[in-house]
């Protein structure tokens, strides 16, 4: 490591460092440790496999109904029910994929990350003296 | 209505509305002075000690996000123009997935007090913050003027006053309450007084909203038809085109704002601030969940709102309404569903929902400021000037000092600011924040190689480019509503900067990384990644 980037050691409760760490060696190792062991990768791969693809999917979605604003205003103006047309459904049908996702998020991550993170931040912990 | 459209509201009111201000004036005072007894190190003036459940955040961000802008100018902007009023909400909304999915709990993870915090997590502290720290006080300025702007226009049309000098005095008033929220307050106080108000404004939202289906018998179908035949324009008031995309330009500005909206809000400073105040990542992804129920819930309420001020409300071309740019529309409706002007109904929730607008502006600008004071002391002071050697005790003097000096600023710009549009501002602070912040925070979440070239790079481009276009802009020069009527140097066609800049942003950051042979922030990505994505290492809540 650079200076620039190793802060002055201190205990953090007297001092108010302005790095956004304070890394000792020990903890270096640790995450250093943690970073190669599979249960990390597996992590990792559960929080991409989630995050991209939704964000993808969502992005194109929001995209699509603005397109759609500008250019498919005969496809917006139909009639679905009543005084409802499809813009009015549509801006609406957004409202719900995000709450969904939002939703299906939640779920995966309890079920998919929480345990997998709380147990690699466990070791952690216990290999440090804080 | 009866009476000359341009005289301000029922002055029967005035009486009412006035004590009403002063109450919620009171009510978040006696928050401040309280939270101000808490306040011990610089985790709880910063971060609220870190100690607020999911739930409280989650009303919190609601209350930091949820802006006049929002509360006023979207039911406004949907009474005046149907349908492409509602498009501002959706790209509010949809924008929190982007929080929630990619930055929320990571930012939580590896953060402390600040946004920079987290940008400068593996670069070199100097170069890196003070970008991070220009790009916060730049956004979190536009959004301030927004809302000091909207406060002094908003007493205007309340209370009555008409008088310029008067509503400088607003406009003082309001600047001198921020500064005491924040130098007394600080976080805890700020969160409190943002719960408060979400609170307040989904009672108040959710009673007019009720009050107005009930009108139409709980069906959206004949809303939508009561607003479309008395807004004169038919069914073209239900679909899109009344004010975006008339032409090719305007097309593709729309697409512009639709993207800054989309991808501004996770680049905003005073929310991403809001993710330290929770104890764990579980706890700030919950409240993000929560954000986005309340946010979700209040604008398809101001749905109703704006097609129902539309359908109840004067809204021609001489009405109060058009004349306020759409603004009174909710004080309006409330008067109308509470039983109209001159009656005890009508003047009571008239009252009532002029002072949680109150309260709403209130809430932001003291989010804003504590976030712009705190980077001044934390990232420009603390770290850039005092190398990371100042104590606890100089750090929290300054932070307040600067709230002082932000809190002067803002009343010095918002005095003149004045004729800019509101809506303009808060769009402006979105491009920004989409632009200059956002690709730094996943670059430096997601790309290994990033470094504190591309870092700088992509945050002063995205600013630069954001800031500029809009100066090329027909916003500033070419048009008789431009800034400067007079002079045209509109060679930028569009009104949003954010279709070139957010590009522009990301593009300035995968050059500026790949020009530099700095390999030093690489070496610490695993840290990073490591600690992002499981906590460990990650601050921890204060515990009296």
């Amino acid at each position: 490591m650079t200076d620039s980037t190793t802060p002055a050691a201190g205990p953090s409760e007297t001092t108010s460092s302005t790095r956004a760490h304070e890394v000792s060696a020990t903890d270096d190792r640790l995450y250093t440790a943690l970073a190669q062991e599979p249960d990390f990768a597996e992590l990792k791969r559960r929080y991409r496999r989630f995050a991209f693809p939704a964000t993808i999917a969502f992005m194109a979605w929001y995209v699509t109904y603005v397109i759609c604003n500008n250019w498919a205003r005969g496809f917006m103006d139909t009639r679905v029910v009543g005084n409802v047309n499809v813009a009015v459904v549509f801006g609406l049908l957004q409202f719900l994929s995000t709450f969904v996702i939002a939703f299906l998020y939640a779920r995966h991550a309890s079920a998919q990350l929480d345990p997998l993170a709380t147990r690699l931040r466990e070791r952690f912990e216990s290999g440090t003296d804080r | 209505m009866t009476g000359p459209a341009l005289l301000p509201l029922a002055t029967g009111d005035r009486g009412l509305t006035i004590g009403l201000f002063l109450a919620v004036v009171a009510l978040t005072l006696a928050i401040t002075f309280w939270a101000s007894r808490q306040n011990k190190t610089a985790a709880d003036y910063y971060a609220g000690g870190r100690s607020f459940s999911g739930f409280q955040n989650g009303l919190a961000i609601g209350g930091d996000y949820m802006s006049a802008a929002s509360f006023l100018g979207i039911s406004g902007s949907i009474a005046l123009y149907g349908y492409d009023g509602f498009l501002y909400s959706i790209g509010f909304l949809v924008a929190w997935l982007v929080a929630l999915l990619l930055v929320a709990e990571l930012l939580r993870n590896s953060g402390r007090y600040t946004m920079a915090d987290q940008l400068a997590y593996r670069m070199r502290q100097t170069p890196v913050r003070s970008a991070a720290a220009t790009s916060t006080i730049v956004v979190s300025i536009f959004y301030l003027l927004a809302q000091m702007v909207g406060a002094g226009s908003l007493v205007g049309l309340l209370l009555g006053v008409t008088d310029p000098g008067l509503k400088n005095l607003v406009i003082v008033g309001v600047g001198i309450l921020m500064v005491v929220y924040v130098t007394l307050g600080g976080m805890k106080g700020t969160t409190w007084v943002q719960i408060v108000k979400a609170v307040l404004l989904m009672i108040g939202t959710l009673l007019i909203t009720i009050l107005v289906l009930a009108r139409f018998h709980f069906n959206l179908s004949e809303l939508l038809g009561a607003a479309a035949q008395r807004s004169g324009k038919g069914t073209a008031f239900l679909e899109p085109g009344q004010l975006y995309g008339k032409d090719l330009t305007g097309k593709f500005d729309f697409l512009s704002l639709g993207l800054a909206l989309v991808l501004g809000t996770a680049g905003l400073p005073h929310i991403l601030i809001r993710f330290y105040t929770t104890p764990t990542a579980n706890a700030a992804r919950k409240s993000v969940l929560w954000a986005i129920g309340l946010i979700g819930a209040f604008y398809l309420m101001t749905l109703v709102l704006g097609f129902g001020a539309a359908a109840l409300v004067d809204t021609g071309k001489t009405s109060q309404i058009a004349t306020s740019s759409g603004n009174a529309a909710s004080p309006l409706l409330a008067q109308a569903v509470g039983g109209g002007d001159g009656t005890l109904g009508g003047s009571v929730l008239l009252a009532l929902i002029s002072a949680v607008a109150f309260a709403t502006i209130l809430a932001v600008v003291a989010g804003l400021t504590l976030t712009s004071a705190s980077s001044v002391a934390h990232d420009l002071y603390a770290s850039v000037i005092k190398k990371g050697r100042a104590s606890e005790r100089s750090e929290l003097l300054v932070v307040r000092i600067a709230a002082f000096a932000i809190g002067a600023v803002a009343i010095a710009l918002a005095i003149p600011a004045q004729r800019l549009n509101i809506a303009f501002l808060v769009a402006l602070a979105f491009a920004v924040a989409a632009s200059a912040n956002l690709p730094a925070l996943l670059f430096n979440l997601f790309w290994r190689r990033f470094n504190t070239a591309g870092a700088t790079a992509s945050i002063y481009g995205g600013l630069l480019a954001a800031v500029l276009l809009v100066v090329f802009s027909p916003v500033t020069s070419g048009t008789p509503t431009s800034l400067v009527p007079g002079a045209s140097f509109d060679w930028f066609p569009l009104r949003n900067p954010g279709l070139v800049s957010i590009p522009f942003g990301f593009l300035c950051g995968i050059v500026g990384t790949l020009l530099s042979r700095d390999d030093s922030s690489a070496r610490r990505y695993d840290e990073l990644s490591v600690r992002s994505l499981t906590g460990a290492g990650a601050e921890k809540a204060t515990s009296h």
